[in-house]
């Protein structure tokens, strides 16, 4: 039963940005409950597959599928509904900047109809809680938050419906190394909480090895290779010798 | 019972279900938000009914997620039943809401004296905001004197490109703009000049009522709507993108950078489109005046020179120019003072626009007084 274990598949997708072509012949599945992580150099097509998933962009070529549809399949209800099941963390977290942090959270909430505004408010105080944000903080503006914690609050509202898939665009970004480790710590308890299916990209080396259950590894306009960290450590490949060999290095140096 | 397929929607969702066997609650499905989203109101009706006491088997739950977890307990009356038959690790989503459950709402307290708070809140920023506009005033002339000193650093590139968007952009529109108005206010004054058989008059009315009034205060509202609102957008987007403090970490003042190159090119192009626009209106008028009154347009530009004074085109010219200059700096004004965040972006770019409109024909009213004396033919 394949449909219910494949949470997304990209199969041949081929994408343009302006002359080139980002993206030829990528294939790539994400199996329920998975941790991956794709990763590559700057620009790669790593976010654009991202936002493939997504629905933003549309390839040129090739097929997407999230838990086991189409992506466009059905009407707008049905569209709207398989929305409704992944989570998005955007790369500078993309909060509604006038909306305080409590209304940017209960704002999917809202949206999805139907629930009172007592159980909104347990539901996103249980979220913040979650995502260890402290109530005082629900009434700040977006503008008052730092870093961390505009992710933080990103995840909380990303988290907001409960979804089965999380995408998440660069999580460390920005983070320094302490917050970022702070930061993976709770991706990882909130995905053995959860059991969320999570995509992620990244740059960082530290967050992949922290993260990862299976990495899919960018390059030359497609998935030179998914596996499981080592079995990507073995690849034979000078750039992916080249990447985690230089970012180890990097590291050690640090 | 309720496992109809046609609701199930997708894959491998199973639609939630109760029941109720005497003193015993029986609970199918999943009880996610996304499942229990299509039957609500049922599941709440059902749920309403509840008591703790009995005994609750949630042992043909496949998932529960926050929002089921937190339906139950508040119908449980936010304890645990006297019985209870959990699936394996339903028990979680319990612990992730119990804290949560019935957090009170935010006390909001009556204030008798809020409004006093507000108005004095109001009058304070207002007070706030005309010292921060005369101390940018205060900025701006002390970085044009620096300028003087070392004329070589003179942001001739932003003024230039400044004039072009301005002003060379705003051409065809104002044309078009000036051209209308002066055709309409022709067209209504040549059916009451024939009245009296002072057709000829028509010249002096339109010769001195646009060059003196009509253009000047027409391209400044159409700037100010078009130019004054971009800069204050693009001052407001470099406060939220940060742009405005790497500037000053570089040590470039965003008065000489950003404002005095604005304050100079309106300057320099409201006059000339105060101009344009004169001219394009008195086409208009001079069209009307051929077309209903006979009266050539020759004529009329010989006329024109006879009757109204030179005086009435130095005062439309210089009230351009110190339009302009308020314009500019409303609008930097506003610009400055948007906070991190689109709300704050948007209200003030409205109050940017409707500030420079009202300063414009405030100071047109007071020029209108200080120059009475000035242009008027037959005196």
């Amino acid at each position: 039963m394949s449909a219910a274990t494949d949470i997304v598949e990209l199969s041949g997708v081929w994408t343009r940005l302006g002359h080139d072509w980002v993206h030829r012949d990528v294939n790539l599945t994400v199996r329920q409950g998975e941790l991956l992580a794709l990763v590559g150099g700057s620009g790669a097509g790593k976010t654009t597959l991202l936002r493939h998933i997504i629905g933003l962009t549309r390839p040129a070529r090739g097929s997407v599928s999230l838990f086991g549809e189409p992506l466009r399949a059905g009407n707008r209800a049905a569209r709207q509904a398989r929305r409704q099941r992944f989570g998005v963390l955007f790369q500078h977290g993309a909060l509604f900047s006038a909306l305080t942090v409590y209304d940017n959270v209960a704002f999917p909430l809202r949206e999805f109809g139907g629930l009172h505004e007592d159980e909104i408010r347990s539901l996103v105080m249980s979220r913040l809680a979650q995502v260890e944000l402290e109530p005082r903080h629900a009434r700040l503006m977006p503008a008052q938050l730092s870093g961390g914690m505009v992710k933080r609050v990103a995840l909380a509202r990303a988290l907001a419906l409960e979804p089965e898939l999380l995408l998440l665009d660069e999580p460390t970004a920005g983070l320094d190394p302490d917050r970022s480790a702070s930061f993976v710590k709770l991706i990882r308890s909130l995905h053995a909480q959860l059991g969320l299916t999570m995509v992620f990209v990244t740059h960082d080396l530290e967050t992949l090895s922290a993260l990862a259950s299976r990495v899919a590894v960018m390059a030359e306009h497609r998935i030179l290779v998914a596996g499981t960290l080592e079995e990507v450590y073995r690849f034979d490949h000078p750039f992916v010798k080249n990447f985690f060999r230089v970012r180890a290095a990097g590291e050690r140096e640090v | 019972m309720q496992t109809d397929p046609a609701t199930t929607g997708s894959t491998h969702r199973k639609t939630p279900g109760i029941e109720r066997h005497a003193d015993r609650w029986v609970l199918r499905g999943d009880w996610t938000l996304q499942s229990l989203c299509p039957r609500l109101k049922w599941i709440r009706s059902q749920l309403r009914s509840a008591n703790p006491d009995a005994a609750w088997d949630l042992s043909d739950v496949g998932r529960l997620d926050s929002f089921g977890a937190l339906l139950l307990w508040k119908a449980w009356g936010l304890r645990e039943p006297a019985e209870l038959v959990l699936a394996a690790g339903l028990q979680t989503a319990f612990d992730r809401i119990r804290a949560e459950a019935d957090v009170p709402p935010p006390v909001r307290q009556l204030d008798l004296l809020a409004p006093v708070a507000r108005l004095g809140d109001k009058i304070l920023r207002g007070g706030y905001a005309i010292q921060h506009f005369v101390a940018m005033v205060g900025q701006v002339v002390i970085e044009a004197a620096r300028l003087l000193q070392n004329p070589a650093r003179t942001p001739l590139r932003e003024v230039s490109a400044t004039l072009y968007k301005a002003g060379i952009t705003a051409l065809p529109i104002a044309a078009m703009l000036g051209f209308l108005i002066g055709l309409v206010l022709a067209y209504l004054m040549a059916f009451q000049l024939r009245n009296f058989g002072a057709d000829v008059f028509i010249v002096n009315l339109l010769g001195i009522g646009i060059i003196r009034e009509i253009g000047p205060v027409l391209v400044s509202v159409l700037v100010a709507g078009r130019s004054g609102s971009a800069f204050t957008a693009q001052i407001g987007v470099m406060r939220v993108t940060e742009e405005i403090d790497a500037l000053s970490a570089m040590g470039v003042s965003r008065h000489q950078r950003l404002i005095l190159p604005k304050l100079v090119a309106m300057v320099i192009a409201m006059p000339l489109l105060v101009l344009w626009t004169s001219v394009a209106a008195l086409l208009g008028g001079a069209l009307v005046a051929q077309l209903q009154l006979d009266i050539d347009m020759g004529f009329f530009a010989e006329t024109l020179q006879r009757v109204v004074p030179v005086e009435n085109l130095y005062i439309g010219l210089v009230k351009g120019s110190l339009f302009g200059a308020a314009i500019a700096l409303v609008s930097c004004h506003y610009g400055l003072r948007v906070q991190p965040n689109t709300e704050s972006l948007s209200a003030n770019t409205t109050k940017s626009v409707v500030v420079a409109i009202s300063a414009v024909i405030l100071l047109n009213a007071l020029f209108a007084v200080a120059t009475r004396g000035m242009g008027m033919p037959g005196r």
